[in-house]
């Protein structure tokens, strides 16, 4: 350690009267920039997001391969993957179809879970409390950036599937078997539609996953808590025998999306998973935040 | 040995207070709801199963029996109730109608159900609700209602009763409505007008006698009629139970392939049955097998179908009528409601007519659907019956496929309602034009191959989808508009013009109209055909004239983009066509093709509330945010910002801290200290003592049980503002690993929002001594470099007060020195520095006072000085401790104060050393080392006692 010297500086003049010291204010801590440029230097998130345009890359490439002659026109979505080389936005489509039900959940629940977990696991927590940054400002920031990050991913991977899908497969009409087929500026107003619905759906796992990374220190256990109760949902999902009760899990509407390809578009179930996905969201959030705001920080 | 269930440990094991309170109301709430779920619903009714024998027959005088199901409300027991007679299916059985008997009887109606002549166990053979008998035998079950205590009357022998029936049960109704005024209401769903019509159908407007047998449906009714089967209630369209050897529940009557005499409940004890006829009556019968035979039918046959059809009886109906139609109906198209609506109507009977998607192809159709027609056929029967509700409007309404559904992978339909009937023409009429030239069709052979339009009971997807829809080749003509400039709903019949020419001189034809994708997929809607009997036809098409074809009616809707496609064939499966083989040629006439539609606006469904429940929840968040928001601001506004007088111009002031763990462990139970401008105070303890603790609290982590701190006289609670006046190191660094030592301290500084020259970044780093390897990643940095990159950030922007825990941990003995002189400089000129450790040489070197804190108490506190006190002790290391302390309790003021295996602490006090030790020598005891003792050593171990256990082992 150097020799140093401390500038003898009192400074008591400037004190507010809130006993605070000169130039802060409890509502400029935490900038949603500096908050962002954080996460953004981290290596998960630039994977995450790198990955997102990765992927219907490989899509692409992988149907490069299609031989043409094998049956892939089964299951309820069959007509999704038969039709997904017939254009670019039957491609960006058959992308979100495959990503939805489990990459968009570990990606959002990795955004949200790891957030507030991450910072208890190296210590910085505490510091940021003690600059002091108020803990439902801290909160509010962290969720704010965690969606933000959430959604830009969603818009990556769709955007690029659109863009590379165009690009190889053209600009055509959005075709499905459960309707008649779309004018390509219909279908991408459909398209931005779902990607809506979707964003609305993974609130549920973004709530989730952030009540978990306050409850927890443990980042890995926020984000894999998350994810593992969204398949328990949808492994209870699967269980007609459930009957009402199943119109209660966070996974039941997920699906619903599909109605936005239909002519005229099928919204009843949209809207009932809306009202689910915003309830759930609202439940998480609120608990993380009487939660945060309440508990004793000793990580 | 202790019990392992001791209290203490049960009481650990517990979740304590609060949260045990949260966890039972959640596993309470689960419960409830699993509970709620699962709750067999208790019935509101119960049931009497009678076979009753009733005098029926032309001259009221031939018993039969009737197998009979009463299902008696709970409400019967109090007061008498209003009747349902619920008819099923053909094929079917009183079973088939269960699910809605039930729904019925729950709903406050006595509901007689049984199974007709000639089905399951009843008795007698069956005459197609013919008035002498099905109509008669009902009659009689009116009779017999009136009867019964429980059931409401409105004169004697006159039951209140509503009939409701689908099929072969909704003809029923009519007819029985037409020759029975003591009914009230009825209900027919998906039945006929005229039988021989619907059998033997001619679009050009012939006769039945001329009409094209549709021998694939007869076929299987005929076949079905021995058989036990389920039949349409136009209801719940299956059965919920058939346990008397129906066909599953899917196909709304029996399945082909059941012939006669297979019936499980047709007597077998008596004579056999005849096998050509089965259960049906000898004239049916022989009628059937004419027809069959020849593809044509003859008046006879036509008369007898006719009496068997409410065509001719509709002006004696008064009994307000609810007509429920389906449009994907081969068998009883849309046109049959039609009819009986407008000979209903004519009398001025009160009449409302409903499409729905299902019917005898699409079984009850959507959820949506079959939630509208239990709707009203509810609002029709509570009204005119029950006379509990109010008068049901007049609207049409009707739905229209929209697609799959994208939960369950049903089809979904919209409802559409307008305020009056349009009938089959609909309210005004598109034009369409659609060409091609003249085209030679042949009639194949014994109509094989033939085209397929619909398979009976192949369901809805059939007909939907087109998946079975074929046209032979040369077998059909084509007819082709352009693309549509815009979407058409059709609701209703359209027609078209078609001219025909053939040496025979007679054509069967049958018209189509797909709707075709841009694609070049074509959907024949609901598989529906139009068969043409023309007679008369002359060898050329120039001298054929143009006959008007009605298609059927349909619900649908045609794309803009999509064109629409006349197909006019000779050969349809289910049809009979002629067998000989012939060409003909076929040409479009003058007339466009014309399409009916209707203005209507879509029926608001529960998604309407759904949709303003959504937009109230958005609201309510909304509001609720900003409630929030605004509590929160008007709490901080309201926040104390005075200053305690007393402790204005003081660092750090704690006053009576107690801090206790959720599990009742006390880490501090009583702290009092203060730090003044010019100090540094060490916080000195053995591990666990609460210091750690007690720093939390200081920087806001945790909340303290009991007690205050000020800082320059502000109460300090979590996130005061007055934080941001202390630098801290609290239990080590904490960084971001893949940030480089400077990027952290500036992230950290972005995070205060303080402006960036406030931050003193050089001294800070100056400090930190880092070299270049403050850019380098923090993940790479050894302990002490962390954790002077941690002091650097302590200081960052220059806080008045620093709090430092355990700063020379990791760190080497010249920085450590380095670092006593950093914090005796910086709390000069106003600042303080508060030091907690345990080593003590470092508190001793480094601080101007000190607090000792032990088991969450404070044991001593002041300047170091006074906590050391005057007397430096000694450690004497002597050959003969007994002798020596003998010798050195005998000078005067010194005291031993510990001895230990030859090692004595001697407090000199003031006496000195080589005095003490010149004693020592000169009473002849060997001294082997002398060693001044380091004195707050010595003091802390007074204090705290030898013992390290500090308060983390209690």
């Amino acid at each position: 350690m150097s020799e140093s010297t401390v500038e003898p500086t009192r400074r008591t003049t400037d004190v507010a009267p809130s006993g605070a010291a000169a130039g802060y204010r409890p509502a400029r801590t935490l900038p949603f920039a500096a908050e962002f440029r954080r996460q953004a230097s981290r290596r998960r998130t630039q994977l995450a997001l790198g990955f997102m345009v990765l992927l219907p890359l490989i899509i692409l490439i992988a149907f490069q391969f299609d031989t043409g002659d094998d049956d892939n026109g089964r299951g309820e979505f069959g007509s999704l993957v038969s039709f997904a080389t017939s254009g670019g936005l039957n491609f960006t489509l058959f992308t979100i179809f495959v990503s939805a039900s489990f990459l968009l959940v570990v990606v959002v629940a990795l955004f949200c879970g790891d957030t507030v977990a991450s910072e208890a696991s190296w210590g910085s927590l505490r510091y940021l409390l003690a600059i002091p940054v108020p803990r439902a400002r801290l909160l509010a920031v962290k969720l704010l950036v965690a969606l933000t990050y959430s959604a830009l991913a969603l818009v990556l991977l769709a955007g690029t599937a659109l863009l590379i899908g165009t690009l190889r497969y053209g600009w055509s009409p959005l075709r499905s078997t459960v309707a008649a087929q779309l004018e390509p500026g219909e279908g991408l107003l459909r398209l931005l539609a779902v990607l809506g619905y979707l964003a609305v759906v993974l609130l549920v796992v973004a709530g989730l996953a952030f009540l978990l990374s306050v409850i927890t220190d443990a980042a890995l256990g926020a984000v894999g808590g998350a994810v593992l109760l969204w398949i328990l949902s949808s492994i209870l999902d699967q269980i007609t025998a459930l009957g009402a009760i199943r119109s209660f899990l966070p996974t039941h509407f997920s699906n619903a999306w599909l109605g936005l390809l239909s002519t005229p578009v099928q919204t009843d179930d949209i809207v009932r998973g809306a009202v689910s996905a915003i309830c759930y969201a609202t439940l998480f959030w609120g608990l993380a935040f009487w939660r945060f705001t309440r508990k004793d920080v000793v990580s | 040995m202790r019990s392992p269930f001791s209290a203490a440990r049960l009481r650990r094991a517990l979740p304590t207070g609060r949260r045990a309170v949260a966890a039972s109301v959640a596993v309470a709430l689960l419960a409830a709801l699993v509970v709620w779920a699962f709750w067999p619903d208790r019935p509101g009714f119960r049931t009497e199963s009678a076979m009753l024998t009733v005098q029926s027959g032309p001259g009221g005088n031939e018993p039969v029996d009737l197998d009979t199901t009463l299902y008696l409300p709970r409400a019967a027991a109090d007061r008498q109730v209003p009747a349902v007679l619920l008819a099923h299916g053909f094929g079917g059985t009183k079973n088939s109608v269960r699910g809605d008997a039930e729904e019925f009887a729950d709903r406050g109606y006595a509901v007689l159900t049984w199974t007709a002549r000639g089905f399951g166990r009843s008795g007698g053979q069956i005459h197609l609700d013919s008035p002498d008998h099905e109509v008669r035998d009902a009659q009689r079950l009116l009779d017999w209602l009136a009867d019964r205590p429980e059931i409401r009357t409105d004169a004697p022998g006159d039951p209140r009763v509503g009939v409701v029936g689908g099929s072969y049960g909704g003809a029923l109704a009519l007819l029985l409505a037409a020759q029975d005024q003591r009914v009230d209401a009825i209900v027919p769903m998906i039945t006929w007008n005229d039988l021989s019509r619907s059998f033997l159908p001619e679009s050009t407007g012939g006769e039945p006698t001329a009409g094209v047998f549709k021998s694939g449906w007869a076929g299987i009714f005929f076949g079905g009629g021995g058989a036990a089967g389920s039949g349409p209630t136009g209801i719940s369209g299956s059965t919920a139970e058939a346990p008397e050897g129906a066909p599953a529940p899917g196909p709304p009557s029996p399945a082909p392939g059941q012939g006669p005499g297979t019936a499980p409940g047709a007597p077998t004890a008596a004579a056999l049955p005849d096998p050509a006829c089965g259960r049906f009556a000898p004239d049916v019968c022989a009628a059937y097998l004419r027809i069959a035979a020849t593809g044509q039918a003859d008046q006879a046959a036509v008369d007898l179908l006719r009496r068997s059809s409410p065509a001719g009886v509709l002006d004696r109906i008064e009994a307000p009528t609810l007509l429920v139609q389906g449009a994907a109906d081969t068998l009883f198209p849309l046109g049959e409601a039609d009819a009986n609506a407008q000979g209903i109507a004519a009398n001025g009977t009160p009449v409302r007519v409903a499409w729905f998607t299902g019917g005898h192809d699409g079984g009850a159709g959507p959820r949506s659907d079959s939630d509208r027609v239990k709707f009203l056929t509810v609002q029709w029967l509570d009204h005119y019956v029950a006379q509990t509700a109010p008068e049901p409007g007049d609207t049409f309404t009707f739905s229209r496929i929209a697609g799959f559904d994208a939960m369950d992978r049903g089809l979904v339909a919209t409802g559409y309602r307008t305020a009056d009937y349009p009938g089959l023409g609909g309210q005004s009429r598109a034009e369409v034009r659609v060409s091609g030239p003249a085209q030679p069709v042949a009639n194949p052979p014994a109509g094989n191959p033939a085209a397929i339009s619909s398979v009976p009971f192949a369901g809805s997807l059939s007909s939907l989808l087109s998946g079975v829809a074929g046209d032979i080749p040369g077998q059909h003509a084509r007819f082709e508009s352009e693309p549509l400039t815009e979407a058409v709903d059709i609701v209703g019949s359209p027609t078209v013009q078609i001219r025909a020419a053939s040496a025979t001189g007679t054509a069967v034809l049958f018209a189509k109209l797909y709707d075709v994708d841009q694609e070049g997929a074509a959907t024949l809607p609901s598989g529906l055909i139009a068969p043409v009997r023309l007679t008369g036809l002359p060898a050329s098409l120039d001298a054929a004239q143009p006959v008007t074809v009605t298609l059927p009616a349909i619900v649908h809707r045609v794309e803009a983009g999509h064109r629409l496609r006349l197909v006019v064939a000779t050969s349809d499966q289910a049809y009979s066509t002629p067998i000989e083989p012939a060409v003909h040629t076929v040409a479009l006439g003058d007339a466009p093709l014309s399409l009916p539609t209707v203005d209507s606006d879509p029926i608001p469904t529960e998604a309407v509330l759904w949709r303003w429940i959504l937009a109230g929840l958005l609201a309510t968040i909304v509001l609720g945010l900003v409630v929030v928001v605004a509590v929160v601001r008007l709490r901080h506004r309201r926040q104390d910002t005075s200053v305690h007088p007393e402790y204005a111009d003081t660092p750090l002031a704690v006053r009576r801290l107690r801090k206790e763990y959720a599990d009742g462990f006390v880490a501090v139970s009583e702290v009092d200290f203060e730090v003044h401008p010019g100090q540094v105070v060490g916080l000195l303890g053995p591990n666990g003592a609460g210091k750690t603790t007690t720093l939390r609290v200081l920087m806001g982590l945790t909340q303290p049980t009991a007690g205050e701190i000020y800082v320059f006289g502000h109460r300090l609670v979590p996130g005061s503002p007055v934080l941001s006046r202390i630098g801290a190191l609290v239990e080590g660094p904490g960084f971001l690993p893949h940030l480089s030592g400077l990027e952290n301290l500036r992230a950290y500084w972005q995070a205060t929002g303080r402006p960036a020259a406030d931050a003193h970044f050089e001294q800070a780093l100056e400090i930190a001594g880092l070299g270049s390897s403050v850019h380098r990643k923090v993940r790479k940095y050894s302990h002490g470099m962390r954790q002077r990159l941690a002091i650097a950030q302590a200081m960052l922007g220059l806080p008045e007060l620093l709090v430092l825990d355990e700063p020379t941990d990791g760190l080497d003995p010249p920085q450590i020195a380095e670092m006593r002189r950093v914090l005796q400089r910086y709390a000069t000129d106003g600042r303080a520095v508060l030091v907690s450790s345990h080593l003590l040489a470092e508190v001793e070197q480094t601080c101007t006072h000190a607090v000792v804190v032990n088991k969450g108490r404070i044991v001593a506190s002041g300047p170091v000085e006074d906590i050391v006190g005057d007397s430096p002790s000694v450690l004497f290391e002597v050959g003969d401790p007994d002798a020596a302390r003998a010798v050195l309790t005998g000078l005067g003021g010194v005291r031993v104060l510990d001895d230990d295996d030859g090692h004595l602490v001697v407090d000199t006090n003031g006496t000195a050393r080589s005095e003490v030790v010149a004693e020592l020598v000169r009473a002849g005891i060997a001294v082997d080392r002398v060693v001044p003792r380091r004195r707050l050593e010595d003091a802390f171990l007074a204090l705290v006692g030898e013992n390290s256990r500090g308060s983390g082992d209690r």
